[in-house]
């Protein structure tokens, strides 16, 4: 019986823990390319899941059609939020970057709150329903876990692939690595940036849209994410994707067992005092090395 | 008879690059010294060591009789060493006569609460601040520009404040960190005119310097760096005529 | 001294505006303003204590909403838990006769031993400045994103706090707190008959805490501050011990934010986890950054016209995205502030053609 109830937790923290490390990943794209920290970056989540659900319940979208949907229109409003609102800064200050992209968070937000009110929507399993369950080491698992984990991985292995194996993705480590000395080569920098948000809203809205049956999704789940994602990009290094995917599931799980100890109203502190923890003793990250900024 | 500046053994590493390898030297009170030596030497981590902003790896540095290695900024600035920066660093969006006053911080000693009731002690402290401030500007000559914006004057002018401001807390020592740079050659004339003045008014003072004609003519010793070690330290005429110092600023052929 | 009394002017003229605004208000039948006007006035406090963080100290705080929060809810479970069932307890005898507690009653009617409210706002002031100590002293090492990351932070978990544990009120806050009166004839208090006295009593706090801010600005540390703005490095060769200026500036405008949260707890009656979040937060930043860090006035008026606004309920409910919409254009065209705003430099940048930019 605790082996199963261990399995839960470990599973359920597991799970949590791939989306934070997407939301991480979708940092660290936008962070590597530009330096700046997309506060937004949560509300893509939210927009995936909230899309998807519109588009396969109200215009009766078959489940694929109504993701690839999702992804696709929160691709656009991230293409939209880089051209309105970064594009055409020049040189700003990492503070005003943080505040506008707060503003940027808030006004999704609110946008999603016209459009969706404050109704908890959730999408249909994928495969099978609620109940259902696969028999997986003994332990009864859902295959949405399933779907959610492998989905990310998927997501993972694609983002690797392009940025080692593609031209465009030379491209955006080139212009992540030196920016000017990019543009100097020809490189259209100010598409890569773009480029760099496409890809986060991209993995962000396949998150959330793949998470949703299970945790539900609401207007307002971005800012509890993008925190949360913060948190696992810093405790893998900024920058660093690979270690965001162990940072992650690593805080989803330590989160998921903290209910042991601590009531459940204190789970989100959970994750910021690990935050404050890491900033405060070791800013560069349990696997970085760089210096902190 | 202890010099006013001690500075023993001191060594600094950056990952691969030994900055500074066990240099030692000492400056007399009341004699102006300079360190001069080919780019990347290590002069100005010197400067940061000395002045706090870097703690060495090993050795003492010794100032009135105390050692300072490792203090912070702040504390070395309370014990009477004042430093110029090599890139100007005024304070923007505050006068000139603003920035000369924050250099007497140290000797002024108005807090939060005084500062919030305006306590009638900082009356007179305020007045003292900004009469002091403005005999500085008026000593380099200029007091006209007590109220422009710093960052608005001439990279000379700037200089001017600069040094002002660090005289303003009437430091025993003054560490100058390449002084005449973008100075032309009459300013660079009348700032050697200047660091003499200030020495007569009893501020020692280590200078690091490129500019040859201004070391020469005004330094009492010299002390050169090359790759973190001291090859020379002596009077200007003889580390000038040093063998090894000719090797290292014009390489081996001509000697 | 020419700069002193050009404050007492600037203040002088304030006060003026503060009675005009009453006046008006009393004329035109408008007198119910005096209720969002008043908690417009202990908004402001915290607004002009993040405007001295970030304009002079240069340090940015997300969270500040939380120490107004920690302000009030230490006032409000101090005035309202009743330690009358513990009155055999030699402390609470102790502090009973020593006055610190006091019997009165409820607002059914029944007698509770609850914390004098003078004693309870020493308590949370000082318990918000030790907490701001406590978290200043490592938060204020950091810089940039790290440093606005770890205020948000320290903001979400004084919000999680307020909402989840039980004693504290839950989802509902702590109401029923009783009127504080500060001496025998002035009180602070949500009651109609004393409106217009708790509006004055409320503006004159701000109009004080001006006059400390404006003397502390133009004074030797005001100096200081600046000059760590400027140029830290610098800064700390003249003798300036740096953290320690940024830590004593982050604790007063975090005991500023609490005097503002005790006061406006006990006119209110109450308070609720809200006041903790990061939204309410958020909201004094864009006050901030549109009346220009740094400016204390150009922040007390963008205070006063904002959130008088907004308690009015003129956003309706699209609150938030007027804030967050405010945040955006004014760090987008004028980040140093509304005053500061060159139209013309602004609409240039948005139509010149994109050429490539550094890294920021």
């Amino acid at each position: 019986m605790f082996a199963e109830l261990f399995f839960q937790y470990l599973v359920a923290g597991l799970t949590y823990g791939a989306i934070y490390a997407i939301v991480a990943i979708g940092f660290n794209i936008i962070y590597n390319t530009t330096g700046i920290i997309n506060f937004a970056q949560g509300e893509f989540v939210m927009l995936g899941g909230m899309t998807a659900v519109t588009l396969h319940e109200r215009l009766r979208l078959p489940l694929p059609a109504a993701i690839a949907g999702a992804v696709l229109v929160t691709i656009g409003v991230g293409a939209l939020i880089e051209v309105t609102f970064i594009r055409w800064l020049e040189k700003p200050s990492v503070l005003r970057m943080i505040v506008i992209t707060i503003g940027v968070s808030i006004l999704v937000r609110e946008a999603a709150l016209l459009l969706w009110g404050q109704d908890v929507r959730t999408l249909p399993y994928f495969t099978g329903d609620e109940v259902s369950s696969l028999s997986l080491l003994g332990a009864r698992i859902s295959p949405q876990v399933l779907w959610t984990l492998g989905t990310c991985a998927v997501a993972v292995a694609f983002l690797s692939a392009f940025f080692k194996f593609t031209m465009l993705g030379r491209e955006m480590r080139a212009c992540a690595s030196n920016r000017d000395a990019a543009a100097l080569c020809g490189l259209p920098t100010r598409n890569l940036v773009t480029l760099s948000f496409v890809l986060s809203a991209g993995i962000g809205a396949l998150a959330g849209c793949v998470v949703c049956p299970i945790t539900y999704t609401q207007y307002n789940v971005g800012t509890g994410l993008a925190i949360k994602g913060f948190t696992v990009a810093i405790l893998g290094g900024l920058g660093d994707s690979v270690a965001s995917i162990a940072a992650g599931l690593i805080l989803g799980v330590v989160e998921s067992f903290s209910v042991w100890v601590l009531p459940t109203a204190y789970k989100d502190a959970i994750s910021i005092s690990i935050l404050l923890a890491i900033l405060f003793l070791r800013p560069s990250g349990l696997f970085g090395a760089r210096g902190a900024r | 008879m202890t010099a006013l500046l001690e500075v023993s053994g001191v060594s600094k590493r950056f990952g691969g690059l030994q900055a500074v390898k066990a240099v030692s030297f000492r400056v007399e009170k009341g004699t102006i010294k300079a360190v001069i030596g080919p780019n990347g030497a290590g002069k100005t981590t010197l400067f940061n060591i000395v002045s706090g902003f870097l703690a060495p790896d090993a050795g003492t540095i010794t100032f009135r009789g105390e050692p300072v290695q490792g203090s912070p900024p702040h504390r070395v600035s309370a014990r009477g060493l004042a430093r110029t920066f090599q890139h100007i660093k005024l304070f923007a969006r505050m006068s000139a006569l603003e920035n000369v006053m924050v250099g007497r911080h140290v000797r002024s000693r108005a807090g939060f609460v005084a500062g919030m009731l305006h306590l009638p002690f900082t009356w007179s402290e305020e007045r003292e601040v900004r009469a002091r401030s403005l005999d500085l500007l008026d000593f380099l000559g200029i007091a006209s520009l007590a109220g422009a914006e710093a960052t608005s004057l001439s990279y000379g002018q700037q200089r001017a404040v600069e040094l002002a401001r660090a005289l303003a807390s009437e430091p025993e020592m003054l560490l100058l960190d390449e002084p005449a740079a973008g100075l032309n050659m009459r300013e660079t004339a009348d700032l050697a005119q200047l660091i003499r003045r200030i020495r007569e008014r009893g501020v020692t003072v280590l200078i690091v310097e490129h500019d040859m004609s201004l070391v020469m003519s005004i330094s009492d010793e010299v002390i050169v760096l090359s790759y973190g070690e001291k090859i020379a330290d002596g009077d200007p005429r003889s580390v000038q005529r040093d063998a090894d110092v000719i090797r290292v600023y014009l390489g081996e052929e001509d000697a | 001294m020419k700069s002193s009394s050009a404050r007492y002017l600037q203040v002088s003229v304030f006060a003026a505006a503060t009675v005009a605004v009453q006046l008006t208000a009393q004329v035109s039948g408008k007198a119910y303003f005096l209720t969002q006007l008043t908690m417009t006035a202990y908004a402001t406090l915290v607004v002009v204590g993040l405007s001295l963080l970030m304009g002079y100290a240069g340090q940015i705080s997300l969270g500040h909403a939380g120490f107004f929060a920690l302000g009030g809810y230490t006032a409000a479970a101090l005035t309202t838990w009743d330690l009358g069932p513990r009155r055999g307890q030699a402390i609470v005898a102790a502090l009973a006769r020593l006055h610190v507690l006091v019997l009165r009653p409820d607002p059914y009617g029944a007698d509770v031993l609850t914390v004098h409210p003078w004693a309870a706002f020493a308590c949370a002031v000082a318990l918000t400045a030790a907490v701001a100590f406590v978290i200043g002293i490592p938060v204020l090492k950091l810089t940039g994103h790290y440093l606005a990351m770890a205020t948000l932070g320290i903001g979400t978990i004084l919000y999680s706090v307020a909402l989840g544990t039980p004693s504290l009120g839950a989802a509902d806050g702590i109401s029923g707190v009783p009127p504080f009166q500060l001496v025998p004839g002035l009180q602070i208090g949500g009651s109609p008959s004393i409106r217009v006295q708790n509006y004055y009593l409320a503006w004159a706090l701000v109009a004080l805490s001006m006059l400390l801010l404006l003397n502390l600005i133009h004074s030797r540390v005001g100096r200081a501050l600046r000059a760590i703005h400027a140029a830290e490095d610098a800064a700390s060769a003249m003798g300036i011990d740096t953290a320690r200026f940024k830590l004593r500036t982050f604790v007063l405008s975090a005991a500023l934010a609490a005097v503002a949260g005790v006061f406006s707890t006990h006119f209110n009656g109450g308070i609720g986890p809200s006041e903790a979040s990061i939204m309410k937060s958020v909201k004094y930043l864009a006050i901030v950054a549109v009346g220009g860090m740094g400016s204390l006035w150009g922040s007390l008026t963008a205070s006063a016209v904002l959130n008088f606004l907004s308690l009015r309920g003129y956003f309706g409910s699209f609150d938030d995205a007027v804030f967050g919409g405010i945040l955006i254009l004014v760090m987008l065209f004028s980040p140093d502030g509304i005053l500061e705003l060159d139209l013309r430099a602004a609409l240039r940048s948005l139509l010149r053609k994109p050429r490539p930019t550094g890294e920021s």
